[in-house]
């Protein structure tokens, strides 16, 4: 067969799997729209930062120390008193309510122990349920007290060592500019390794593929043809996410975008290679389906580094997550938007990429082929 | 006595597209009535009406004596259906299928057991009962799936090209099954694609776009169009709407 | 109610007989418990740091030392100039920079105050914050320390003659406990949120897809061809899930227990009728989309994106009270945040029926509204 015929077999494939993907309206519009939606829903909600906790003062005698540490906290800004109390005995359901998360118990006689030179005792009772805001909000009610406990001493008594802090490439730790990479390599995951795998064994169930193997089309081709319109809407995915991230949220792009491009093609063609191996190897639209939510998505949101740091993995997993194509490809994408980096900075991560692309793709053709035959 | 199905002006739209127009239909009770039609000419349309699974856009449909739009359920009690696709649970096994539908219908423990026995053993089943309905040849599965709608002894049973890709030789037997049903009082409305099965039935009824074209017993059919076969007769009436078709 | 007796046998015999799914059934709750919980923390472990100790005096060393003391930080490079730094940044081969300036001993010793530049990689966001908090602490503390160490120095050079330290000065002592989570393990807290979440999982998704299933398969046409009735319909389609997904959530707990030794401080029967409830809710979810959609790959994908909003929605990995106002409003629609609620409360914090009871009228008024809504939508026939 000319090299012509094979261009013109090949296009009419692609034109084939172009309609069927145009034809799905409702998982169309949802393939263009999640990522949007996405970047506004993470960039909004997905937030950690602790503000506006709610006080529960207990204070049995009240006099004028104890008012002076209670407006301490009132004017930290960050605490608002829902309750102020006689007697510790009703903490205990305002916090299995989740009405309060910090307690202040003031022990009574604040004023004359002080004077007296006796401990004057002060607790603060956090609702550590979640450890983090939990530390987190104990750290600020600690300041306060610390605070007003320096000026009883009077200013020289006290050792202060400021830190200056410098959060590098993301100053104001804008959460969203720290998802929307994570977002990206989500949306080509799912575009690439679940719609692949999805697409195919669809048609392995329904013996179309039959048909098309018995073409004169090489089972490469086959595969090509399924893989390029699904290239070309990541591409879409991509550009509308890093367009509805810059437009709502303002999120920088420093380094190159055709680098990004070349990145993402990259990245996509693992998640083909992984798709077409998941088809490969099960039965059924169902169990493709949840092979790839399990082997892919999954790893992919938790293994990845995209909301929660690889470097807090236990090491079991942390060494897990070494072979998951998209933990390295959320470094390249955050280099390449938060910090410019470019390819020189990121040789190892794009290194890695290529490997896993050209074992992938080996793979999944042998397995194919052997599927098929 | 009343009629099995009675059907007067029934039409449905689908937006600007008329797939049933105004169609008069009466079967008497224990007839066997062939629905014939090309592709496309509002046979499957016509019988989801007759059977509530689509609501007329109008005109009025009496199945077993009772108003399709009005007492659905009551209509529901007394027919069979066997759709074109195969339509029993592939993962349950033969008799799984049968005892899930009696209690569907329900009939009491014992006439499920009774029937059941009784059908497997019928149908040449009994080393097949405890295998996955996925397992067993096409042929067979449609006369299970026949059987199974005849479990609850229905007055009317509608069967939507119920021999579709199955071998000449089941297809005889399949036929025997519907004259047995028949004999037993059961009205049998068949649609189907093959003609020599047309001149099966007692009387027929020809659809052309979503009109009924010819109406009659295979005899009368062919004297008026001054033919030997039913297939003539249908290649007669589907020309014009094919050449339609094709301009 | 004999239809619905074999219907019910009818979707046993279907779910038990498909080993996948058994498999899945069993598996999912044990998988996703230990990678979930393990994985989804912000917590870090240790943060590499480079050095930039301009002073080199015993005060900057004691700071090194009460950091990687600490195990939080581990100095990786060392170097004298600010740009070193800030490669080792880019190339992550440092999570952060920290410069101890020139006078940083001295300017203690004189002025009591003293400034530690600290530069860190925040791309991995969450993790820079929760590292300068921890930073943060430790310099807080050193200073206490160092307060101490000089107070007598102070005492002995300027006032010799003048009361000894402490009488007569204010003394305060504070205490610090963490309630419900003494521990701080963040897996305590996360497994009644994943519980949750595979509740939803199970019960919205396998709804959905094995209502579709019967759609693209045919025999749902065939079942409403048959006098049974919607509601007879519906609750057989829904009741072996419910029983089903109560089964997942006795296996999640159980793993919880031996696994995590996650504390079950209130009663396990509120636990079941909170999860009663909401799988109601959850599983009006999956008959909604089932409805809406004509096969199980729409159904998975209409899943996905709902469970997308619904997962960030609901609290189980960022707290509600940090979204802005309307996200909280979603948020309060959201039964899967009131039932996330729920379970962490009754499980770590011991409350009771009274403790709880706005989630569960929430859940109860949630669970009639969806399913109504569901079994309004479905129909029998095609129109």
């Amino acid at each position: 067969m000319k090299l012509a015929n094979r261009v013109a077999a090949l296009r009419a494939f692609v034109v084939k799997e172009t309609r069927h993907i145009l034809r799905d309206r409702q998982t169309l519009i949802i393939l263009l729209l999640m990522p949007l939606a996405q970047v506004v829903l993470f960039g909004f909600a997905l937030r950690t930062d602790v503000n506006d906790i709610r006080l529960a003062i207990v204070d049995a005698a009240p006099d004028e120390e104890s008012l002076a540490l209670r407006a301490r906290f009132s004017g930290s800004g960050r605490f608002t008193t829902v309750a102020t109390l006689r007697n510790p005995d009703q903490l205990e359901t305002r916090f299995r309510r989740g009405e309060a998360d910090v307690a202040v118990v003031i022990a009574p006689g604040l004023a004359s122990d002080l004077a007296a030179g006796v401990p004057a005792r002060v607790q603060i009772i956090t609702d550590a349920s979640n450890p983090n805001t939990g530390t987190t909000m104990q750290a600020y009610a600690s300041t306060v007290v610390a605070a007003w406990q320096g000026d009883l001493r009077g200013a020289r008594a006290g050792v202060r060592i400021k830190p200056d802090i410098r959060m590098q490439f993301n100053p104001t730790l804008e959460s969203v500019n720290l998802f929307v990479p994570g977002l990206i390599a989500l949306v080509l995951t799912m575009v690439s390794a679940l719609m692949t795998a999805i697409s195919l064994s669809r048609e392995m169930e329904r013996g179309t593929l039959e048909v098309l193997l018995v073409s004169p089309l090489r089972p490469w081709q086959i595969i090509l043809g399924k893989v390029l319109p699904y290239l070309f809407l990541a591409f879409a995915n991509v550009l509308t996410a890093l367009l509805a991230a810059w437009v709502v949220f303002r999120v920088p792009f420093r380094g190159s975008l055709v680098l990004l491009l070349a990145a993402s093609t990259l990245y996509t063609l693992v998640g083909l290679g992984i798709g077409v191996l998941i088809a490969a190897r099960t039965s059924s639209q169902r169990t493709a389906m949840i092979g790839t939510m399990l082997g892919t998505m999954l790893p992919s949101t938790l293994l990845s580094g995209m909301i929660f740091p690889v470097a807090s993995l236990p090491a079991p997993l942390q060494l897990l997550s070494n072979i998951v194509p998209a933990r390295w490809f959320i470094v390249v994408v955050r280099g390449i938007m938060l910090k410019g980096a470019g390819v020189t900075h990121l040789t190892t991560e794009l290194l890695v990429l290529t490997g896993m692309m050209l074992f992938l793709l080996v793979v999944a053709t042998r397995s194919f082929r052997e599927r098929l035959a | 006595m009343t009629l099995a199905i009675d059907v007067h002006q029934l039409t449905r739209r689908f937006g600007s597209f008329t797939a049933v127009d105004a169609i008069d239909l009466d079967v008497q009770q224990g007839e066997v009535f062939g629905f014939l039609g090309a592709n496309g000419a509002g046979k499957t349309t016509a019988i989801k009406m007759l059977i509530g699974l689509l609501s007329p856009s109008g005109g009025t449909a009496r199945v077993a004596g009772f108003d399709v739009l009005t007492q659905t359920e009551e209509v529901r009690r007394r027919i069979g259906y066997m759709s074109q696709r195969f339509s029993l649970y592939d993962d349950l096994t033969v008799r799984e299928n049968i005892t899930l539908y009696g209690g569907i219908y329900g009939l009491t423990d014992r006439e499920i057991r009774e029937r059941s026995d009784a059908m497997i053993d019928k149908l040449g089943l009994a080393s097949s009962a405890k295998r996955l309905v996925r397992t067993i040849p096409l042929g067979w599965k449609q006369k299970l799936a026949f059987s199974v709608a005849m479990l609850h002894r229905p007055s009317v049973v509608f069967l939507d090209e119920p021999t579709g890709g199955v071998d000449p030789i089941t297809r005889r037997q399949f036929w025997e099954m519907i004259y047995a049903a028949a004999a037993d009082g059961t009205t049998v409305f068949v649609t189907t694609h093959y003609m020599d099965e047309a001149e099966y039935c007692d009387r027929l009824s020809i659809m052309v776009d979503g009109r009924i074209a010819a109406q009659g017993t295979p005899v009368e059919l062919k004297s008026e169009f001054g033919v030997a076969s039913i297939d003539d007769v249908f290649v007669q009436l589907a020309r014009p709407a094919a050449a339609e078709a094709g301009r | 109610m004999r239809p619905l007796l074999f219907l019910l046998r009818k979707e046993f015999l279907q779910i038990l007989r498909d080993p996948a799914m058994v498999r899945i059934l069993f598996m999912i709750p044990i998988v996703q418990l230990v990678v979930l919980s393990n994985a989804a923390t912000f917590e870090v472990k240790r943060s590499r740091m480079h050095l930039i100790d301009r002073d080199r005096s015993e005060m900057s060393r004691g700071l090194v030392d009460r950091m990687t003391a600490s195990r939080r930080f581990e100095v990786a490079e060392r170097s004298d100039r600010v740009e070193q730094g800030n490669l080792g940044l880019m190339r992550r081969t440092v999570d952060m920079v920290m410069v101890i300036p020139p006078h940083f001993e001295r300017d203690i010793v004189r002025t009591r105050g003293a400034h530690v530049q600290m530069f860190f990689n925040a791309e991995d966001g969450a993790a820079a914050g929760v590292t300068s908090s921890y930073a943060g602490v430790i310099l807080t503390r050193y200073a206490g320390e160092l307060g101490a160490r000089l107070q007598p120095m102070t005492a002995l050079a300027g006032a010799r003659h003048e009361a000894p330290p402490g009488r007569g000065q204010p003394r305060v002592e504070v205490r610090s406990r963490n309630r419900y989570n003494a521990e701080l393990d963040y897996r305590h807290y996360m497994v009644p949120g994943i519980l949750v979440q595979l509740l939803t999982i199970v019960g919205t998704l396998l709804t959905a897809m094995n209502t579709v299933r019967e759609k693209e398969a045919g025999t749902l046409e065939q079942l409403n061809v048959t006098p049974v009735s919607k509601g007879v319909f519906i609750a057989a389609k829904l009741l072996p899930m419910w029983i089903i997904a109560l089964v997942v959530l006795s296996i999640g707990l159980l793993v919880a227990k031996l696994v995590f030794s996650v504390p079950m401080e209130g009663s396990l029967l509120l636990v079941y009728a909170g999860a009663g409830l909401y799988l109601m809710a959850a599983l009006g979810i999956g008959l909604w989309v089932a409805t809406i959609t004509e096969t199980q790959q729409q159904a998975m994908f209409v899943n996905f994106a709902l469970l997308l909003v619904y997962l960030l929605m609901s609290g189980l990995f960022t707290p509600v009270r940090s979204m802005p106002e309307w996200a909280q409003w979603i948020a309060r629609v959201n039964p899967m945040m009131h039932f996330i609620t729920l379970m962490r409360a009754v499980m770590l914090k011991g409350a009771g029926v009274m403790d709880v009871a706005r989630e569960l009228g929430v859940l109860v008024v949630a669970s009639v509204l969806v399913l109504s809504i569901a079994v309004r939508q479905y129909h029998k026939g095609a129109h």
